[in-house]
């Protein structure tokens, strides 16, 4: 199944035919303009007056409105700083304890000896069945019972235990090549001494790509914070967006502006880490 | 998802690959150290997974309303209420709807743009980037630049001054159900958050064809292009297309986010299973006995859903679901 680069170059080659290279340089020019046009949007309202997002005619370019960050973040009706402030905290912490927690499970399950390891597996496999999404409302019991609403806590823990990213971990590290362990054991490592000397530094790839999606999806995610953040102080910035467009009353350039920083962060993950994420969701086909 | 459940189960367990093995003690340790890799996650498994379904299985037959800890038990009227009061059973058909709008709409773009993609000789890194980065971008600032910008009931939207330019008048997209508009917005919204995700699962699907079929094709004398796509490359993508058109299938089940803040929950139209159990737990209500009855039924349908997908398509066994 495997293709070697060259046989690659030459089906592409070949293909290069099926349109014409101007249909298709058109094709795909056409669809990346139409793909742009929400982020043009943005960034256009960011940088514009009230008046001209709301004015009769069309203006192609903002009159690029500077002054509408600061203004963002002075606003003290928004509180749009402390909603960032938020979810960085929830993204990054969520980001470092579901690395943490569920590849040492992974690990557990694919390479440690154990009796009844393939019935703990099964355990961990039931729960992909359903997704927690829809389990939310007796996950908030369940919060809400401990006093946790409102807080990072209730934000961050019940999210950490993903049985699927685990599962990812496991199937992983069955892949990873046992000489490597082998030659830690002869130096005398325990398990523990060859997951974190040898493992961990040679599986970085691996930890970029799942690090990528887990901080995509906790920045982005918004109805467990919509659940559990009640109190405007523990909005993350989700919830500060949604409170803009049911509420409008905000200003236009402002809400724009704060969709455009709530944005730029991921996209700049995005640009920097895409080649791990590419890798990682080819691999596994997880969503972020 | 089952894709690669299916497999996992398939392999060989762990622990019988290494029994020769062991020296240095490392077998008395072993079990020990499993504890200690698996223990944190497994003690979280138990409190915020398994805690949370069993008692609202238990909440599902309580009056539970304003209360977790009821002492009232009613049997199955609960479900009796959410099943016969027409919302729940309504948001089931939204989904449906959705889903088929959304599925097949979605499976076709995001294998026309791998198709194109996979083309590109020239700044094919660029173009790829261009449909990926809308996975970046949250259901809800997308919802905000449709609802504000894209398509605004008012001539400010781009959607309508686009329309105004022909002469079409503005179109109230999202203010008024009928004729129901709304579904252009919702749509497009989750086409351009989602496709560029599917494109990089076809993409490396379509890298995984080997070369050899087409060539071999071609000395059969299949035209290149529709002919070598219908009964080559379609087909080699079958595993690929089944997985993606599953976890189309469970994200659109799952919608939430985009409906919330395009339609919002007051709106009596296209209210999704997740939007009633939202109203019926965390509303006015605040009752939790039929909330829990609600996630019961829906956790139900989407295990059927995958367990029945998973035995009649087989998943997992084409060759080039990697």
């Amino acid at each position: 199944m495997t293709t070697t680069a060259p046989q690659l170059d030459k089906k592409r080659k070949k293909r290069g035919g099926i349109l014409g290279n101007t249909g298709l340089y058109l094709a795909v020019g056409i669809a990346a303009l139409l793909f742009l046009i929400p982020f043009y949007l943005i960034l256009r309202n960011a940088l514009s007056t009230d008046a001209e997002i709301t004015g009769e005619n069309w203006r192609l370019l903002p009159s690029f409105q500077w002054g509408n960050i600061s203004e963002l973040f002075d606003d003290q009706t928004v509180q749009f700083g402390r909603a960032l402030w938020n979810s960085t905290v929830v993204a990054v912490l969520m980001t470092v304890g579901t690395l943490l927690v569920c590849s040492l499970a992974g690990y557990g399950l694919a390479r440690i000896p154990y009796k009844h390891s393939n019935k703990v597996f099964y355990v961990v496999l039931a729960t992909l069945m359903v997704p927690t999404a829809v389990t939310f409302v007796p996950s908030f019991v369940l919060v809400s019972s401990l006093g946790w609403v409102d807080t990072y806590r209730g934000l961050i823990i019940p999210g950490l235990f993903s049985g699927f990213t685990c599962f990812l971990f496991r199937q992983y590290f069955l892949g990873f090549p046992k000489e490597l362990e082998e030659a830690a054991r002869v130096d005398g490592l325990g398990y523990w001494g060859a997951y974190w000397r040898i493992v961990v530094p040679n599986s970085l790839n691996f930890f970029a790509a799942i690090a990528t999606i887990t901080f995509i999806s906790g920045w982005n995610a918004f109805l467990w914070p919509l659940v559990i953040g009640q109190d405007p102080s523990s909005w993350t910035v989700q919830i500060a967006l949604s409170s803009f467009i049911t509420n409008q009353t905000v200003n236009f350039h402002l809400i724009f502006m704060a969709t455009a920083v709530s944005i730029l962060p991921l996209v700049f993950v995005f640009l920097f880490l895409q080649r791990w994420l590419v890798q990682g969701i080819a691999q596994t086909g997880i969503k972020g | 998802m089952s894709t690669t459940t299916t497999r996992g189960v398939a392999q060989p367990a762990p622990a019988k690959a290494s029994q020769a093995r062991p020296r240095r003690g490392l077998r008395s340790n072993a079990t020990l150290n499993f504890w200690l890799f698996t223990g944190p996650f497994l003690i979280g498994l138990v409190i915020f997974v398994f805690v949370p379904i069993g008692w609202s299985i238990w909440l599902s037959f309580f009056d539970a309303r304003y209360t977790v800890t009821p002492s009232n038990f009613v049997g199955f009227d609960n479900y009796r209420q959410i099943l016969t009061n027409s919302n729940f059973p309504d948001s089931l058909l939204t989904f449906t709807i959705f889903a088929a709008f959304i599925v097949p709409t979605t499976w076709a773009l995001s294998l026309g743009l791998a198709l194109l993609v996979n083309q590109l000789r020239f700044m094919r890194a660029f173009f790829r980037s261009v449909f990926f980065l809308p996975t970046a971008v949250s259901y809800v600032a997308a919802a905000l630049i449709w609802k504000m910008s894209l398509f605004t009931g008012v001539r400010f939207g781009l959607a309508n001054t686009v329309l105004g330019w022909f002469g079409v008048d503005n179109i109230a997209y999202l203010s008024n159900p009928s004729p129901p508009w709304y579904w252009v917005v919702l749509v497009s919204l989750r086409l351009w958050i989602q496709s560029g995700f599917y494109m990089i699962l076809f993409l490396a699907a379509l890298q995984n064809i080997p070369a050899e079929l087409y060539e071999a094709a071609e000395i059969d004398g299949a035209k290149r292009g529709w002919q070598t796509f219908w009964y080559i490359t379609l087909p080699q993508l079958r595993a690929t297309s089944t997985a993606v058109i599953l976890l189309l299938l469970i994200a659109a089940y799952q919608a939430f986010d985009e409906f919330y803040n395009l339609i919002t929950t007051k709106a009596t139209w296209a209210q999704t299973p997740l939007m009633e159990l939202y109203k019926a737990a965390l509303g006015t209500n605040q009752d939790y006995g039929a909330g829990s009855a609600g996630a019961v039924i829906l956790s139900l349908l989407i295990c059927i859903v995958t367990l029945a997908q998973g035995k009649i398509m087989g998943f997992g066994r084409g060759e080039e679901a990697k």
